[in-house]
């Protein structure tokens, strides 16, 4: 897969990117730039052609059934299981819980911490560059204990240092909820340091890593944390599964989420007993294709080698930041020292929703708004932005692309 | 889709150069509206006399091009109008950009139907029908007192 010939120096980016059938499609009759996979990202047909051997050969509910397609399926939702535990280097399987996204990864754990360990004043520490899924829970923990949200301070250049997370700790402090890499300002947080400094406190650390997931090497026993969660349709995967690592300790200790089939041990009028992790966490019916259809997810990314997409897109970012500097009327949101694939910006003069707009006419998406972190976007003084955000499949053609189409914004608006 | 039909020079002119951009004297009647999807926000300001004539009307607000625009273009279409008309014109501008129809009212001028007609493209472009027509319905709010605040997501439109 990693030819010789290629230009770029970390993989052939042209082979790569043949593996995503949507690049087959015209876009206003021009070729796709897809520059939105922060939002989601694109499916290689590996993992489309799984869901679809499945439905066509192997499916039939998992867990519930003797029958020989039940067993086959549970195999394969289970072997998903064991791949992920190894891809994010988890210590066991009940560690790995299967569940829509990442969104509901972070309820789970609001939920079933907050309803044991979070009582009336005591604090969640969150951060300013929280997306609304690791920011709204909490508020409906806020509301229902009477617990309090502390915000840690983003700085000018869209990162959080860890004074700001050391200033707000006290004795108060229930948990820690930090993005690994903010979905607007594309910093990468110290999250290690930051789970280091908690362990000296005893508090646990909820890290949302759903634009980490996708990006960055993961490694649990590295990180130290306790709870990570991700959204598997970012990570080239189908939509409607997300994971949530959660360390043993806490999944021996949490009481179950939801309630319902599938979670439970022993059922009497008067009382009901719950097997332990991940069973207790995944009541009914699970989206069975789409966990084993990650797999191939997983297996794509193995091949390509994180690695090598890490320096990929590092260099494409580079190089995006580069260009869209040379153009005076842009301003880039955020100059993390350490910067994720994505690049957030404005336009003089020009909302981003028509910056969006235009830019669709020659076939680049990108995404207008403020990506679920009004927060943030308040505090900067804007109400929204436009961003734009790599995958494996980007290359610096892709930039060039986008260059041109800012262009094309500032023509007609600026005439 | 054609961008030149969206961005034509009279609605990039009313988003640089908005008519009637202020918070109006002696408004009688006012509501605000949101578009929590891409963060348009507009302040509507009505003086409806004892006729039910508009006397006068302003707006407030930030948002894209498309939507500053056709709330300039309303404030000048509707001004002085009597309310039942600038109902009739609202309807209209609606029916355009959700039909495509044309404008079937007789009431306006030709230069007036002209600038109404410049937003005719917004509907080639679904996903920006919402910006153009928030500021109306914000107008009709106003108009009938409705207490709660427009919101182009919760279907109270
Ligand atoms: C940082 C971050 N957190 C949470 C989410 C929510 O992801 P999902 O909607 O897949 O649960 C997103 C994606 O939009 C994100 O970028």
């Amino acid at each position: 897969m990693l030819g010789a010939n290629s230009k770029d120096k970390f993989m052939d980016i042209k082979s790569v990117k043949s593996q995503f059938p949507i690049f087959k499609n015209k876009i206003n009759g021009k070729p796709l730039i897809y520059l939105d996979s922060a939002n989601s990202s694109q499916k290689p047909g590996r993992v489309i052609d799984r869901i679809s051997k499945f439905y066509s050969k192997e499916f039939s509910n998992i867990g519930r059934s003797v029958h020989t397609l039940a067993v086959t399926a549970t195999n394969r939702f289970e072997e998903t299981r064991d791949l992920v535990k190894k891809y994010v280097n988890a210590k066991s399987r009940e560690e790995i819980i299967f569940t829509k996204n990442a969104t509901e990864g972070m309820n789970l754990v609001a939920s079933t911490y907050g309803e044991k360990f979070i009582n009336k004043g005591d604090e969640i520490l969150i951060t300013e560059l929280e997306h609304h899924a690791n920011y709204v829970p909490w508020h409906f923990l806020r509301q229902r204990k009477g617990a309090v949200i502390k915000f840690a301070k983003c700085n000018d250049k869209g990162e959080v240092e860890i004074d700001e997370i050391k200033k707000l700790i006290s004795n108060k402090t229930k948990i820690i909820g930090i993005t690994h890499l903010s979905n607007v300002t594309g910093a990468i947080l110290p999250i290690k340091k930051i789970v280091d400094l908690a362990k000296t406190k005893k508090i646990p650390v909820l890290v949302d890593g759903c634009q980490g997931a996708p990006h960055l090497k993961l490694d649990m026993q590295e990180l130290g944390c306790d709870f990570y969660a991700m959204s598997c349709h970012k990570m080239y995967g189908p939509t409607g599964v997300g994971i949530l690592y959660a360390k043993k300790e806490w999944v021996d200790k949490l009481p179950p989420y939801q309630g319902g089939g599938g979670m439970i041990e022993e059922v009497k009028k008067d009382n009901i007993t719950f097997p332990g992790s991940p069973t207790k966490y995944e009541a009914g019916t699970l989206q069975t294709a789409e966990v084993v259809g990650f797999s191939e997810s997983i297996r794509f990314i193995q091949d390509v080698g994180i690695k090598n997409i890490m320096q990929h897109e590092k260099e494409i970012t580079e190089y995006g930041v580069q260009e869209l500097k040379k153009n005076n009327s842009v301003k880039i949101i955020g100059d993390p020292k350490n910067r994720g694939s994505i690049i957030s910006f404005t336009i003089k003069g020009i909302h981003p929703h028509d910056i969006a707009t235009i830019l669709d006419e020659d076939g680049v998406a990108i995404r207008a708004g403020h990506h679920c972190c009004q927060i943030l976007h308040e505090k900067m003084g804007i109400a929204a932005s436009a961003r734009a955000s790599l995958g494996v499949y980007n290359s610096k053609e892709d930039i060039d692309v986008l260059s041109n189409a800012i262009k094309k914004c500032n023509k007609i608006f600026n005439k | 889709m054609d961008l030149k039909e969206l961005y034509q020079e009279i609605v990039l002119d009313h988003g640089k150069n908005p008519r009637n951009k202020r918070k109006c004297k002696d408004f009688n009647k006012d509501a605000e509206g949101h578009n929590p999807l891409c963060g348009d926000k507009v302040h509507v300001f009505l003086k409806l006399n004892k006729e039910k004539k508009v006397e006068d009307i302003s707006f407030e607000g930030e948002g894209c091009a498309i939507s500053i625009a056709s709330a300039s273009i309303m404030t000048e279409t509707i001004k002085g109008k009597e309310f039942n008309v600038a109902k009739k014109i609202l309807e209209d501008f609606l029916n355009m950009l959700k039909e495509g129809s044309k404008l079937r009212i007789n009431s306006l001028n030709e230069d007036q139907n002209t600038t109404m007609m410049s937003l005719s493209g917004v509907k080639q472009f679904p996903m920006r029908v919402k910006c153009a027509t928030l500021a109306w319905h914000t107008f009709l709010h106003a108009a009938e007192n409705k207490k709660e605040k427009v919101n182009t997501e919760k279907g109270n439109l």
